[in-house]
């Protein structure tokens, strides 16, 4: 691959980033919060595999495949503990699951 | 002379038995012993008299009984020393002790804590023994504050009563003023002289201080501090006239015949060091003759017949401080005896007195009660004609020999002397003021005389022992310097005698026949006020010390310095409460501020790359 | 090895203590003063071996086994008489908090007595131990179990004081850690050696003003452990606090570790540094004397007003040791001991009214000597042991350190002497409030009519009560043991 296609597949990854993250911030919903956390982690595989093909590394790749497992794993754990939570405060509403403030 | 130790031991045996059997003998058990013990002891002493007085035997008699303590230089013995001054005292204290033990037997009998009275008057006979036989300052010091305790416990020993309390702490604080300087001369003197032993310390003086120097003056400053403490004289006088709460036999014994003269004997058996600061003995004449007059001048308008005496105490040890001034060593010691027989009397005779008038003290409540009561009323006779100094009573004998040598001191000789006149002349009055209003004039009410082998016979012996105690010789003359010789004028004498008798017949006119009232005090009520307080000194006091210091006491009963830890406390609980806005549990918030964060560490190592 | 034996045996005691303590708590009462009587016969033999005429050296050495070799750490365990005389004390005063114990802790009895045979264990510990480092582990060794004893078995207010406590003696402890560790450095720097013993670092050359800072984090320590002026605020609390044993080992022995410390270790270690800065430390002293003496007059809680009245005699010991001459040592010696006694005693009898009376309010107490005439006049005696009656072991104390403060500075001498006219006025306090005046009605004191003491009572004052009286007519008792090893220390002292 040319090099000034990893230029666009970065910044794709940033933009791709930099809005999962502003979903988390932003959103309340602890549903929507895991996706934009998906979306942050899948930004940063699509970096591994542009960076891995690029420079024509395997390291990349399965970089990706430990991401998707990390994903994986995430959202199973997750997802249960959003349900857990859901059946204790009836609500997934993170503003309202404060009681670790200090 | 080897039975010396038996003498402060009896009474010492006598207290732990009292104590160790409290509650478990009977009170004639208490009595056998309280009384047997302080009795055995005088007549050990009258054993080792004997052998004292033997021919060829030594001035002096020293006994080491075991080593108290030693540290580096400092040697200090639990031993005892035997001159002819210890000798004197021995007497004074074992004889009128164990007369007024035997009184007090009798006094105390219907008291629950009849046990507890006699252990802690044994352990003051055999703190007293120990302060006199002493041969080291440490050791006196024992005895010194043994003494002090046992008088704060006597004056209490009505504990029910607050006021009795106070009285009795105010005493053990007043003199433990005094013993704290005195111990600051005892160190200073350790370190001058390198020993506390007497003996050494008295053939040391002379040789290693110049006199007049600042050293032994110091020296002999605090020792007369502790002196003046003790023996109730200006300004550390003010404990004396409160500490009459005690029961009267403790006040005969205690502030009157042995306690209150220790400073006498202090300041009589240091002598060496005293003669080395000429400056502090003329402090010593004039803190005598301050006394003398100023509380000559209260007890004239005292209402309590025990205050009128303990007034009277304290100006007559202010004779004797008077005559250690001036150089009257032997006639100063003369007179701590001859007073210890009769204020003995006179406060015993008290005593009797204020048992049959059902512990009514006041003395505008009595009168007329020769007849009731001829017994204590010769006995008050005898004793107020000593205390007034009419010839030929002991009294008379040493306070004409302290008059005398006043005079010839030179310098302020004849100013002392004219003090010591004017003296003699308020005690002539007030006594026999008190004389009067007590057993003169119209009866108030019916007395209830006790009788019984505890209370005539002691007074008795103590009355004839008054009239011919000017007879006795002290075997102090080898151990103290001799008074200045030759003779004042005839005239001071004549005068020295007079004023007393005028002293009486005025105290005749106004309080037996009722004329001349102009000359009472009643006309001046503020004047009288001041006067009855005592010249306001305990009020000055209160202002100038006990106020401020209880004040501060309270202001800062929760420790100021406890403020810092406090603060500390405060401190982090702000910074906790400030750090914790941060953990407000709101998931977003902690997402920004990671991410912000990572921004900006991101950038920083952007910018350094 | 008789030293080992002490502390094992108050070691292994604990824990047997803690095992059966969960089946019967009397069991773990006997189990304690078992093992403190098999201690005391270790100790009989220590005495012998100490005191032997025929003795060629100051110390007797107990054990010396390489810890951490790569630092220098030993396992060094050595007595002298300073050391003996103080865990002489250590144990005479673990039989009297024994017996206060007896019937006051009622809960987890046997997690009380290994704490409290810990702390002990700790004492001996840091009264013999030569090392530096250990010496800081069986100090913290004995802090610990303190700071449980008041958590756990102490008064209303208990959790602020054990807290406080803990702070200030960990911080300070902190302190002396970091100067023991630059000492150490020093040491090396200067021979090339790794040596925690007390021995090497004797001869480290500590003048300059690095000695000067290393002096200050052990005297800060052992100034809180004291308590002197201005760090001694976790007493009052601690004290008051704590359960009577508690209060008793705390002011009997674990105030005297401190003392210990600057007698063995600021002045030996840095003798430049403790010279130059002794008028601050003497004036302290007289600081803590005075200001102590103040403070408890002012108390109406009976406990707090005898931990004040431990302040300002601690100031006489803090004075003492900066004289630094024999005759004050050997002073600070007896001042420490009588304290310990008289304290202790004092702790103990304020520990008997708040079981009789359910209050250490001296406002409400009053009267008792008609009801209590034994225990009023055992109190007398210990009030007037604290201010510094003659006859009994304090004034010995007070006196040869003031005789000593006087010869090198009078003033201080002097000034604290006043601490004797302060000293009646808040002793006396005691014996007005709580045992003269009126009688108590029975509406203060409760339904419970209030009693005398008992034979274990008794027993258990009258230990302190012999213990001041003897070494009042007989302080040489102590004089001849400890006037070499104070020779010694002086000798290290004086410094190059």
């Amino acid at each position: 691959m040319d090099s000034q296609y990893i230029d666009h597949a970065m910044v794709l990854a940033g933009i791709l980033f930099c809005l999962g993250l502003v979903g988390v911030m932003v959103r309340r919903n602890l549903l929507f919060m895991m996706i934009s956390i998906e979306v942050m982690l899948n930004a940063a595989g699509l970096a591994f595999i542009a960076a891995g093909s690029a420079w024509g590394q395997p390291e990349g790749q399965i970089m990706f495949l430990a991401v998707i497992t990390l994903g994986a794993a995430e959202v199973a754990v997750g997802l249960g503990l959003t349900l857990l939570l859901f059946r204790h405060h009836n609500s997934v509403n993170v503003d309202q699951l404060n009681q670790l403030r200090g | 002379m080897q039975q010396l130790w038996l003498i402060p031991c009896l009474p010492l045996v006598g207290f732990l038995l009292l104590v160790l059997g409290h509650g478990r003998c009977s009170r004639s058990a208490a009595r056998l012993v309280g009384v047997g013990s302080v009795a055995m002891a005088a007549l050990v002493t009258l054993w080792v008299a004997l052998d004292f007085y033997s021919p060829g035997a030594a001035q002096s008699y020293q006994v080491e009984l075991w080593p108290w303590f030693s540290a580096g230089a400092l040697e200090v013995s639990f031993g005892l020393y035997l001159d002819g001054l210890s000798l004197s005292m021995l007497f004074v204290i074992t004889g009128v002790g164990s007369l007024i033990h035997w009184y007090a037997s009798g006094y105390m009998w219907q008291d629950p804590d009849y046990q507890r009275f006699f252990a802690y008057m044994n352990l003051f006979v055999a703190a007293m023994l120990m302060l006199v036989l002493a041969d080291n300052l440490v050791l006196l010091f024992l005895g010194w504050e043994g003494v002090g305790l046992c008088s704060f416990l006597l004056i209490g020993f009505w504990h029910q009563d607050p006021a009795n309390g106070y009285a009795a702490r105010k005493a053990f604080v007043v003199t433990r003023v005094g013993d704290t300087a005195f111990a600051i001369g005892l160190f200073l003197l350790f370190r001058e002289l390198g020993t506390l032993d007497l003996p050494t310390i008295m053939a040391l003086a002379p040789e290693q201080f110049v006199m007049g120097a600042n050293r032994p003056t110091l020296i002999a400053a605090l020792l007369l501090a502790g002196a003046v403490g003790k023996s109730a004289q200006l300004p550390l006088h003010t404990w004396l006239p409160d500490a009459m709460a005690g029961p009267t036999p403790v006040s005969a014994l205690i502030h009157a015949a042995t306690m209150v003269t220790a400073g006498v004997y202090l300041i009589a058996r240091t002598h060496e060091v005293f003669l080395q600061a000429p400056d502090v003995l003329l402090v010593v004449a004039f803190i005598g003759l301050f006394t003398l007059l100023i509380s000559g001048f209260t007890a004239l308008n005292q209402t309590d017949i025990k205050r009128v005496l303990a007034y009277s105490t304290m100006s007559q040890i202010g004779y004797m401080f008077f005559a250690l001034g001036v150089g009257a060593w032997n006639e100063s010691v003369f007179h701590l005896m001859t007073h210890a027989l009769f204020k003995a009397l006179l406060f015993m005779t008290a005593g009797s007195i204020i048992l049959a008038m059902h512990h009514e003290q006041d003395i505008r409540s009595m009168g007329g009660l020769r007849r009731q009561l001829p017994v204590p009323f010769w006995c008050f006779v005898i004793g107020s004609a000593c205390l007034v100094a009419l010839p030929p009573t002991s009294g008379f004998f040493s306070k004409e020999a302290i008059l005398n040598a006043s005079w010839q001191l030179p310098g302020y000789g004849p100013w002392l002397w004219a003090g010591g006149v004017l003296g003699a002349f308020i005690t002539a009055i007030y006594s026999f003021r008190l004389l009067f209003m007590v057993f003169f004039g119209p009866q108030k009410a019916q007395p209830h005389e006790p009788k019984g082998w505890q209370f005539h016979p002691p007074l008795m012996i103590l009355a004839a022992l008054s009239l011919v105690a000017g007879w006795f010789v002290l075997p102090t003359g080898p151990v103290l310097p001799a008074s200045p010789a030759g003779h004042p004028p005839t005239w001071t004498i004549v005068v020295a005698i007079a004023m007393p008798l005028l002293g009486i017949g005025i105290a005749y006119q106004v309080y037996v026949r009722h004329q001349w009232q102009g000359l009472r005090l009643a006309q001046w009520p503020q004047l009288r006020q001041f006067l009855f307080q005592g010249w306001g000194f305990d009020g000055l006091y209160q202002r100038l010390l006990l106020t401020p210091f209880t004040a501060l006491a309270l202001v800062n009963r929760h420790d100021i310095i406890d403020g810092v830890p406090k603060l500390l406390i405060q401190l982090s609980r702000f910074l906790h409460g400030l750090f914790s806005q941060l953990q407000n549990g709101q998931l977003r918030f902690y997402i920004a501020t990671l991410a912000s964060a990572a921004i900006i560490v991101l950038a920083l190592a952007l910018k350094v790359l | 090895m008789q030293l080992l034996g002490i502390i094992i045996s108050l070691l292994g005691g604990g824990v047997l203590a803690l095992l059966v303590g969960r089946q019967s708590a009397s069991a773990s009462r006997w189990l304690s003063l078992v093992s403190l009587a098999v201690a005391s016969v270790f100790y009989a033999s220590l005495w012998f071996d100490t005191t032997d005429p025929q003795a060629t050296s100051l110390w007797l050495l107990h054990m010396d086994w390489p810890w951490i070799a790569r630092f220098g750490i030993h396992v060094l365990l050595a007595t002298d008489g300073l050391s003996l005389v103080l865990i002489g004390l250590t144990l005479v005063l673990g039989y009297v908090a024994l017996l206060s114990a007896w019937h006051e802790i009622n809960h987890r009895c046997g997690l009380f007595y290994l704490n409290f045979l810990f702390t002990l264990a700790g004492v001996v510990g840091v009264f013999s131990a030569l090392d530096l480092f250990l010496f800081f582990v069986f100090w913290e060794v004995m802090l610990v179990p303190m700071f449980l004893i008041i958590a756990i078995w102490g008064h209303e207010g208990r959790r602020y004081a054990a807290t406080k406590f803990f702070i200030y003696t960990q911080a300070s402890s902190l302190l002396m850690l970091a100067a023991m560790v630059g000492l150490v450095l020093l040491n090396q720097q200067q021979t090339g050696v790794w040596s925690f013993s007390w021995f090497t670092l004797t001869q480290t050359d500590t003048s300059g003003s690095l000695g000067m800072w290393l002096m200050l984090g052990f005297y800060v320590a052992f100034l809180v452990k004291l308590p002197g002026l201005p760090v001694h605020n976790w007493l009052p609390d601690a004290h008051t606090q704590a359960p009577t044993p508690g209060s008793i080992l705390l002011a009997g022995i674990l105030l005297k570790t401190g003392a210990y410390g600057l007698l063995r270790f600021v002045w030996p270690l840095f003798p430049d540094a403790a010279s130059t800065f002794a008028p601050i430390a003497m004036g302290l002293g007289v600081l803590s004397v005075l200001y102590a003496a103040k403070l408890a007059f002012a108390q109406n809680d009976l406990k707090r007003l005898i931990a004040y009245t431990s302040i300002s005699h601690m100031g006489f010991v803090s004075l003492g040791i900066f004289a630094w001459n024999h005759l004050s040592l050997q002073g600070t010696v007896m001042q420490m001991v009588g304290h310990g006694l008289s304290s202790a005693g004092l702790f103990a009898i304020a520990g008997l009214l708040q079981q009789r009376l359910h209050t250490r309010d001296l406002d409400k107490m009053g009267g008792l000597w008609g009801q209590m005439p034994k225990l009023a006049a055992l109190s007398m005696l210990f009030a007037v042991a604290a201010l510094g009656l003659p006859g009994l072991a304090n004034f010995i104390g007070e006196f040869m350190v003031l005789l000593g403060v006087f010869q090198v500075a009078p003033w201080a001498a002097s000034l604290a002497a006043l601490g004797m006219i302060l000293a009646p006025v808040y002793a006396l306090i005691i014996m007005q409030k709580g045992f003269f005046g009126a009688s108590l009605g029975t509406q203060t004191v409760g339904t419970t009519e209030v009693l005398d003491l008992n034979t274990r009572e008794l027993l258990m004052l009258a230990v302190l009560v012999v213990g001041l009286v003897l070494l009042g007519f007989w302080p040489n008792l102590i004089f001849t043991i400890t006037a070499a090893p104070v020779d010694y220390l002086m000798h290290l002292g004086k410094g190059g």
